[in-house]
């Protein structure tokens, strides 16, 4: 057991604060520390931009392997990766989706002429993703999807009509991966594919919703016959789940410790403000700061574990806490933020509805523990896959 | 980087946990907090014999085995699972103590003593309970000096060979003597205490002479603060054993109790509770393990004092809350058996309550953080 990271692993943390150091500057000074979650539809074009910068530096798609471009970088350069990019205040990735999901589902399930449609614009900072899963009727029970595709017999083309829902950047993306319905006497998570779909066509509709942020990141998306060319389905028909779930698979964490650089600029942000306005001397936020400085390294150190486990990539018990963990501590700092703040936190500066970064930390973590998998389907998922209780009887419905 | 156990220390969890669960059944444990001895000596001496648990921390030249603190880690939550009543915790701390002193011919002998397998306690909690002051205090006289005071909650005291007792001399500044129990002016008196199974005891001096070969330390504020964290690890690694233990046997439960025709394990209810203490216990284990690997890392040198404390301070303050968190939900999953002397989920919920303030309350640990990260220069 060691917690230390060896010398070629910090020759690389090096490397990499060099290059964001000598590349997060100029025209990318106004981008550093912007476009993370609530601030997601901000500066898309210079981050956009951005990407290509990245790419440029063999910084996008760092772990795939490098035939396609990545750098096949092992797990702990990956973690020293996005420390270091948190730490230099790295803008929101919009390659996000495109890096960490689409390429490693194309990689494992896709065909090579899926790869090589797709895969060298995401590496180039060229192409963005966006994701289609849920719908309004299919949230926590995901298998209860509805939007329906209908292959054309004679050209085999898909057509996909339904409804996606909290898709977000979908405005600002260029494809969408589609979870829907190829069969249609199916149920559950039998007779599902899953669909490459350009967004830039007739049959797609993008509606934005807007936040009680007074923002819009999040988006409705109609499929109305939508093509699908037959070749950009991944898997085979009836396949869709299997490879949806082999997706939620390969978020090994590697993100995490970044992540959890920028909650620590949240807290030393509040804990200033403490000590300014004599928040500080409360007992009450004094016992809370401290509950959140020790829950934040309770986090890495759940992180370290988690990337320290499993050479196959399944998951361990401390990965299966980890959403939970964090969303529920980053809602409870949103909350600590506008009690250190006391009356003050009312107040906005401008005249229209822009808030301030901690009173959108205090709106949108509360958005955290309902994304991703609810606060409640994580524990049903823990008593269930860690634990081993039984599953709740299903419904009867219709 | 790989914060995982070698194969080694897996090993180790393996043979301690089995090893414990063949030795420190339920029946094992009730018989031996009702035994006048309050522990089952045959066991500690197998402890000793086949285990040599007592010698992980103990450096080889000094007859022990010169493992890590990891290794202790993980032999004392696997104690802390079966609600071990043996003097493992006590002989831990009394080493931890003594590696902190200056060398001396007197360390090497006592360290030599518990490899052998002899009970030493470390007396050093003062008649208030508080922790960051001393109820002993050492007075010259043309003679000799002398010991006067108490010391409360000296684990294993009644049972002890050699007591390391810390005091405070006329200026003020904290000692560290080594005493024999059965020399005059000192009296041990067992103590009786909710947790039958971490038995505890009080230790009175009236002036007690001690001979200056019998001074451990001098000056020794360091060593006492330090040997007060590294004592919170040890007992972080109880907590997270019964933390863990607690969830084990009430999920258990659930899954064998039926109502409404259901196993009560499949409500939801009750599995957002289970999956609740999971998520405790295992913070509390990563925070056990982050601070076991800073005192192997501090005792090399690789990082200072402050890193170990605040490390002592996040991982108590987080197993105590798991602990008792997870043994009072358990007791809930367990419905009306939950209360009755017959479920052992009683025992484990009774140590960590007892463990849970033994050397400070989680709330005083968080303050102790909060000093740190706030009272600093202001913004």
């Amino acid at each position: 057991m060691k917690l230390a990271f060896t010398a070629a692993d910090e020759q690389f943390r090096e490397e990499v604060a060099d290059w964001l150091n000598d590349n997060l500057r100029d025209e990318f000074t106004d981008i550093r520390y912007r476009g993370g979650p609530g601030d997601e539809h901000r500066f898309v074009d210079e981050r956009k931009a951005w990407e290509r910068r990245l790419a440029d530096g063999r910084w996008t798609c760092i772990g795939w392997p490098e035939a396609w471009g990545g750098r096949a970088a092992s797990i702990e350069q990956q973690v020293i990766f996005h420390e270091e990019y948190a730490r230099a205040g790295g803008p929101g990735r919009m390659g996000h989706i495109g890096d960490t999901l689409t390429g490693p589902t194309l990689l494992a399930f896709g065909s090579e002429h899926q790869k090589a449609k797709y895969l060298p614009p995401i590496r180039d900072g060229m192409a963005f993703w966006s994701q289609g899963y849920s719908e309004p009727g299919a949230g926590s029970d995901l298998a209860a999807i509805r939007t329906k595709a209908v292959q054309d017999e004679i050209s085999g083309q898909w057509k996909i009509t339904g409804q996606k829902v909290w898709t977000s950047l979908a405005h600002e993306s260029d494809f969408v991966f589609v979870l829907a319905r190829v069969d249609r006497d199916s149920s559950r998570h039998h007779g599902l594919g899953f669909f490459l779909v350009a967004l830039d066509q007739p049959g797609v509709t993008i509606r934005p919703i807007n936040q009680l942020t007074g923002t819009a990141e999040f988006n409705e998306v109609y499929f109305d016959d939508a093509v699908c060319d037959a070749e950009d389905i991944v898997g085979a028909p009836g396949d869709g789940w299997k490879v949806a779930m082999g997706l939620l698979g390969f978020e090994r964490g590697v993100s995490t410790l970044g992540q959890q650089m920028l909650f620590q600029t949240e807290l030393d942000e509040i804990i200033r403000i403490a000590k300014a306005n004599g928040a500080s001397r409360d007992p009450d936020i004094r016992q809370r700061i401290a509950e959140a400085h020790i829950g934040l390294k309770t986090m890495r150190y759940n992180s370290m574990r988690m990337l320290s486990g499993r050479e196959d990539g399944s998951l361990s018990r401390e990965a299966m806490i980890y959403k939970l963990y964090w969303s529920s501590w980053h809602r409870n700092l949103g909350k600590l933020a506008m009690d250190v703040l006391g009356p003050d936190a009312e107040l906005i500066e401008s005249g229209s509805y822009e808030l301030n970064k901690l009173q959108s930390l205090f709106l949108f973590t509360r958005a955290d523990t309902i994304y991703g998998g609810t606060n409640q389907i994580q524990r049903n998922l823990i008593a269930e896959r860690a634990l081993g209780m039984p599953k709740e009887p299903r419904g009867q419905g219709k | 980087m790989k914060f995982a156990f070698t194969d080694e220390q897996q090993m180790l969890r393996d043979t301690s946990r089995a090893f414990l669960a063949d030795k420190s059944t339920s029946a094992a444990v009730r018989a031996a907090c009702s035994s006048p001895e309050r522990h089952d000596a045959a066991l500690w001496q197998s402890i000793c014999e086949d285990m040599y648990w007592q010698g992980i921390l103990i450096p080889e030249h000094a007859d022990g085995l010169g493992l890590g603190w990891v290794e202790m880690a993980v032999v004392l939550e696997a104690a802390g699972e079966r609600l071990l009543t043996s003097p493992l915790f006590a002989v831990a701390q009394s080493t931890a103590a003594l590696l902190g002193c200056p060398a001396s011919e007197m360390r090497d002998l006592l360290l030599a003593s518990l490899a052998a397998g002899n009970v030493i306690s470390l007396a050093m909690g003062n008649q208030s309970g508080g922790w960051d002051s001393v109820g002993v205090t050492a007075t010259e006289t043309s003679t000799t000096t002398v010991l006067s005071g108490e010391a409360r909650f000296v684990p294993f005291g009644f049972a002890a060979s050699k007591l390391l007792v810390v005091a405070r001399d006329t200026s003020n500044t904290q000692t560290l003597w080594v005493v024999d129990p059965q020399q005059g002016g000192v009296s041990v008196e067992s103590t009786p205490t909710m947790d039958q199974t971490r038995p505890m005891a009080t230790v009175r001096f009236e002036r007690a002479a001690v001979a200056s070969d019998q001074l451990l330390a001098s000056y020794a504020e360091e060593l006492v603060s330090d040997t007060l964290a590294l004592s919170r690890i040890l007992t972080v690694a109880d907590q997270v054993g019964v933390a863990q233990a607690s969830l084990d046997i009430s999920v258990e439960y659930t899954k064998e109790r039926s109502q409404f025709d259901r196993s009560i394990a499949s409500f939801q209810a009750i599995k957002h509770k289970a999956a609740d203490m999971m998520l405790k216990v295992e913070s509390a284990r990563s925070l056990l393990y982050y601070a076991a690997c800073t005192v192997d890392a501090w005792l090399a040198g690789e990082v200072d004092r402050d890193a170990l404390h605040e490390a002592a301070f996040m991982a108590s303050a987080c197993a105590s809350d798991a602990a008792f968190f997870s043994a009072g939900c358990g007791i809930q999953m367990h419905g009306g058996v939950g209360i009755t002397e017959e479920y052992d989920i009683q025992l484990y919920f009774k140590r960590a309550r007892a463990t849970e303030s033994y050397l400070g309350r989680p709330s005083e640990m968080r303050e102790a953080i909060a000093c740190q990260l706030l009272d600093g220069d202001p913004a």
